[in-house]
């Protein structure tokens, strides 16, 4: 997959002085399989999660499209209900547990959290490997549960039916998602550790690039939500195994103790997988705009508040569940404040672009898609928060839009210009510009077109997880299917051209965007050690030129 | 393949417009939003686009005033959404108290709809235009959820516990009922129709059931007290002679307060009674020995039902009940 | 000699000692953290339940052995106590008194165990472990069942936690006996001092919520 070709490292006027025969790097300082599958090289890990996720990205995408085939018509006729309903439980399980809660932290973030604050690697490498195989542990025995016939109890596992009815391999893919979980929670312990004791001389918490900051809060997150979720999975799978009667009842038994269980991780979840996508379009924002970024503290405390707040507010999954009137008011007051963090950043990301320099290089498309439909999918979660217009929207396809607006438009969108951007600083190669931009244009319209009917479908009441409906909401379906195969094919085209250029995209510099930020002083790729002296820091983050007048060099 | 592209539902009940009202206000409000946003980044993004010429010029990067700005006025408006939004949800929680009493138990994969008047409908329901009507609702394996786009209401119908939802129907017409809660292979086929009907055409409708009416009591009732019966629960609970019994009174038991041995007051309910039947111990009579024995798996949910009717008829005897 | 060990105990991605140690540390503690968020899933479930059922959960406290948990806490007490003077020899460079230690810690923490096991054999014998084989005479057995089943699981899983203490501590005491601890490098038993005493807390929560309701 890496070629053994050398890279030369070409243009005068670098940071980083090329001797005429090829430079030793992380990449091709060692080859074969067992340099790769035990190596403790922070860089390498990142490549290691790139594939597994990517595997796992079009397993899911591809149950996506069965969903998808299967709703262009109101009858259920292409796949048997039994089908359908393991499909959509599998899409959700693999996409979000083994694609988006790892993507940007263990690719993006394992790669650049030590390059971004000085350091050779991160705290624990070791366990940083270890985390990846325990993914891969969890990832097998999902796979094992999904060969062997599946799961058909929706991503959410509601008791009683996860417990006692549902005749589909439950406990195999509990133990795959309990153990992936604990792959989160040592990388987040990892993070927090590095960020705290181990930055450069001279970089204090703020003059930390936003990403840290994004990465930081996601942690945290990490660290004290997945081992709920951890315990509700584990009680699930004691309960079939056991019959202790925990969530029957029949046996004295509470069901929506699961709900809660379930909902204390998983709302939070949903900003371990929005946060870093967030810090990622501070990075592009600043860089495409070549100005320093907007509220850098209002966006950095945003982090932290919505990660605290993020755990405050999972009744609002439980507005109908027969919670108490009482609860729903407080989880509801609590979902309105957890979204102005979010705002603050949307309209902090637009100053940016305010007498900015903008170019229009892929990774700034992706983060100028990013803030239009993260606004979307954010305000359409207000509509959630309101109780009384979830009642009626709750459990329906704007749910649906609403998370996938957020999740595919905001989060893998980010992962994507995230990728392009530091593509080079990976690969020590630039990916193809001309197919990049179209991709992105293809996405974007994809998605839309897949996803906003569904807001119209949820408000006519069309519920989750039908795979047969009522006529009338066939046309909005084809809408979306249509929708679905623009993104089945945007989501190709990166994948062949990323490939490519490991072998044929042009060479690139140590920074070939002018950027600022740690990574972009050593080259592309940077050597196992990252840098060749450790860093002294002495400005603040996106001390771009364009500062002159403010008097910052 | 239809070719009309519905945007809404039909309103057919009472709170249909309210909802629909506090949507448009989220969607006016999100237009706003995602317009100013749209137009503030494409229109930044090409006046100040790197091969435009440009003036050296002052280039913000902090401006705590707007901060403060763009924070207070998202709460503002986030906050009128909350006090609308939890207005509206306390009066959904909240049923009128002269509400037609249904009663709909929930199964894989089916809805069980129980009019007190004896008549039971699967996966159809009648009601009568112009009148409140009140569910109670059970499931007798997993969660399910009951939902009436048409009415803009839904409610979690859960095993182990009696939960509640009300409208009032305002069109005659047929609307959809869906099951809402993913429950399994024939979730999507857990669907029926709420058919809204004038008073005058639900009469006849119901008088054309099979229920019988003996004097003032409807057939739920009388099924009710047969079970009660033949469960023998009358050895402890005499419902005709007060005085020196085993078991509490249960003539004008229903909607009164109850003192708990531990000192609580609970309402008798239709919950309270359910759990009394099922879980006897769980909430002790001040003043009573622990002696009643569970009857779970002895009495179905309909049986409940009925049993429910049967005790809740002892306190109103003597009252001029409505119509059923 | 002690600097030599000492560097080459020194990790590559770490600038000092004093570096790794302080990041070493920091970490045990988030995991610790960590372990606090997964045993209190298990402890809300106990609160809730034994607040919708408090005389079943008084029945079935009633069944457990109180002597034996009552000298089982002190064990586990103990334990803590050789190994915070494990870590203290260590600080102080003292070899056989840091092994001596970390054995005693080992001693106890698998006499704990010991008693534990014969506990639970008490509870196979009289058919209360939940599953097909429960029988509780009394009123309130379904709830008694519950009692059981989240008896067994937070003991269980503390004592799960126990046996990979002991295994850290068993490895620890083998390093230890060569020589690879120094005043100048000890992180490895300060941290695990800090899981054992963790674990030791878990078990002073668990024994009155477990073994004391209603007792006076």
């Amino acid at each position: 997959m890496i070629p053994h070709t050398s890279t030369a490292i070409v243009a005068a006027g670098e940071d980083v002085v090329s001797p005429a025969v090829s430079r030793e790097h992380y990449l091709n300082v060692r080859y074969g399989v067992r340099s790769w599958l035990l190596t403790t090289d922070h860089k390498r890990i990142a490549w290691l999660y790139l594939v597994s996720i990517s595997l796992f990205f079009f397993l899911g995408g591809g149950f996506a499209v069965l969903i998808r085939l299967e709703l262009m018509t109101p009858a259920g006729d292409l796949v048997l209900a039994e089908t359908y309903n393991k499909l959509f439980t599998m899409h959700g399980l693999i996409m979000i547990f083994f694609f988006l809660v790892p993507s940007i932290p263990a690719v993006l973030g394992n790669f650049l959290i030590p390059l971004m604050i000085g350091a050779r690697d991160l705290a624990f490498p070791r366990l940083n490997l270890a985390s990846w195989y325990i993914y891969t542990a969890g990832g097998l025995f999902t796979l094992w549960a999904i060969v062997a016939g599946g799961v058909d109890t929706g991503w959410t596992f509601y008791t009683p039916y996860s417990s006692t009815y549902a005749n589909s391999h439950v406990i195999l893919t509990a133990l795959g998602v309990f153990i992936t979980g604990f792959s989160s929670i040592l990388t987040g312990l990892n993070f927090i550790v590095t960020i705290h004791t181990m930055r450069a001389p001279g970089l204090t918490w703020f003059r930390l690039p936003l990403f840290i900051w994004a990465h930081y809060a996601t942690s945290l997150i990490m660290i004290l939500g997945t081992p709920v979720l951890a315990m509700a999975i584990l009680l699930v799978g004691l309960e079939r195994l056991f019959k202790i009667g925990i969530f029957d009842p029949a046996l004295g038994g509470d069901p929506l103790l699961f709900q809660h269980l379930f909902w204390f991780y998983s709302h939070p979840a949903v900003y371990i997988m929005v946060l870093p996508a967030m810090g990622v379009i501070s990075e592009l924002i600043t860089c495409f705009s070549r100005k320093r970024i907007f509220g850098y503290s209002f966006i950095a405390f945003s982090s932290v508040a919505i990660a605290v707040l993020g755990f405050l507010v999972w009744g609002h999954h439980m507005f109908v569940s027969s919670q108490s009137v009482y609860a729903g008011m407080i989880f509801s007051f609590l979902s309105m404040l957890v979204a102005i963090p979010s705002a603050v950043k949307v309209f902090n990301w637009t100053a940016t672009l305010y007498r900015g320099s903008v170019s229009y290089h892929t990774p700034m498309l992706y983060a100028l898609g990013f803030i239009g439909l993260f606004t979307i999918g954010g305000l359409t979660g207000l509509f959630l928060a309101s109780l009384g217009l979830d009642v009626h929207v709750h459990d329906t396809y704007f749910v649906v839009a609403h998370f996938h607006y957020i999740m595919v438009g905001g989060a893998i969108m980010a992962y994507l210009g995230g990728l392009h951007f530091w593509w080079p600083k990976m690969t020590g190669r630039m990916y193809p510009e001309g197919w990049a931009r179209l991709a992105a244009l293809i996405l974007f319209v994809g998605f839309n077109l897949t996803f906003f009917p569904q807001f119209v479908l949820g408000y006519l009441g069309m519920p989750r997880r039908y795979h047969a409906y009522p006529e009338e909401f066939q046309i909005l379906n084809v809408m979306s299917t249509a929708g679905a195969s623009i993104l089945g094919v945007g989501y190709l085209i990166p994948m062949i051209y990323l490939v490519w250029s490991l072998r044929y995209g042009a060479i690139a510099t140590a920074n070939p965007w002018q950027a600022t930020g740690l990574e972009w002083t050593t080259p592309s790729p940077p050597p196992t050690n990252n840098f060749s002296r450790t860093p002294l820091v002495t400005r603040e983050a996106y001390a771009y030129p364009l500062q002159e007048a403010d008097g910052v060099v | 393949m239809r070719y009309n592209l519905p945007l809404f539902p039909p309103q057919a009940s009472t709170v249909a417009p309210q909802v629909d009202a506090l949507y448009y206000f989220l969607v006016a409000v999100s237009a706003f939003f995602i317009v100013l946003i749209f137009s503030l980044v494409i229109y930044f993004a090409t006046k100040y686009r790197r091969s435009a010429p440009r003036r050296a010029a002052a280039v913000p990067h902090d401006n705590p005033r707007l901060e403060l700005l763009w924070t207070l006025v998202p709460l503002g408006l986030t906050m009128v959404m909350f006090s609308w939004g939890a207005s509206l949800y306390f009066d959904l929680r909240q049923p009128p108290a002269d509400a037609l009493e249904i009663y709909v138990l929930g199964k894989q994969w089916m809805w069980i709809l129980q009019h007190p008047s004896g008549k039971r409908e699967i996966n159809e329901l009648h009601v009568p235009r112009g009148r409140p009507v009140k569910l109670t609702m059970t499931s007798e394996d997993v969660i399910h959820s009951f939902f009436i786009p048409a009415f803009r209401i839904k409610m979690d119908v859960v095993p182990g516990r009696y939960t509640t939802a009300w409208f009032e129907a305002t069109q005659p017409g047929e609307y959809h009922l869906f099951c809402t809660e993913y429950c399994g292979t024939k979730h999507s086929e857990m669907i029926g129709r709420v058919v809204v009907m004038e008073p005058v055409h639900y009469q006849h409708w119901l008088d054309g059931s099979r229920a019988s009416t003996t004097g003032s009591r409807s057939s739920l009732e009388v099924r009710g007290a047969a079970l009660f019966e033949e469960l023998r629960c009358a050895t402890c609970h005499k419902a005709t002679l007060p005085g020196v019994m085993l078991g509490p009174s249960l003539v004008g038991l229903f909607g009164r307060p109850v003192q708990l041995q531990n000192g609580e007051t609970v309402i008798a309910d239709e919950a309270y009674i359910r759990e009394s039947i099922l879980n006897p111990a769980a909430k002790l009579v001040a003043g009573y020995q622990p002696l009643m024995p569970t009857y779970r798996g002895q009495v179905s949910e309909e049986g409940l039902v009925q049993l429910i009717s049967y005790i809740r008829s002892l306190g109103e005897a003597n009252e001029m009940r409505a119509e059923r | 000699m002690v600097s030599s060990e000492a560097s080459s105990a020194l990790s590559h991605q770490f600038d000092d000692l004093e570096q790794q140690s302080e990041a070493t540390t920091l970490g045990m503690w988030a995991f610790l953290v960590t372990e606090i968020l997964f045993f209190g899933g298990l402890f809300l479930c106990y609160i809730v339940y034994r607040a919708s059922y408090p005389e079943a959960f008084a029945s079935g406290s009633h069944h457990l052995d109180v002597a034996l948990g009552t000298v089982n806490t002190a064990v586990l007490i103990g334990s803590s106590l050789t190994m915070a003077l494990a870590v203290h020899a260590a600080q102080l460079g003292r070899q056989q008194e840091l092994v001596l230690f970390l054995l005693g810690t080992i001693l106890l923490g698998t006499v704990f165990l010991g008693i534990k096991g014969v506990e639970y054999g008490h509870k196979l014998a009289e058919h209360l472990v939940p599953g097909p084989s429960f029988v509780f005479t009394g009123p309130h057995a379904q709830q008694a069942q519950l009692f059981f089943s989240l008896y067994f699981a937070m003991t269980g899983l503390h004592a799960a936690h126990m046996v990979i203490g002991i295994g850290v501590l068993t490895v620890l005491t083998v390093m230890a006996w060569r020589g690879h601890f120094s005043a100048v490098y000890y992180t490895p038993i300060e941290i695990s001092g800090l899981y054992w005493h963790f674990v030791d807390i878990v078990w002073i929560f668990l024994f009155p919520l477990l073994y004391l309701i209603g007792r006076h």
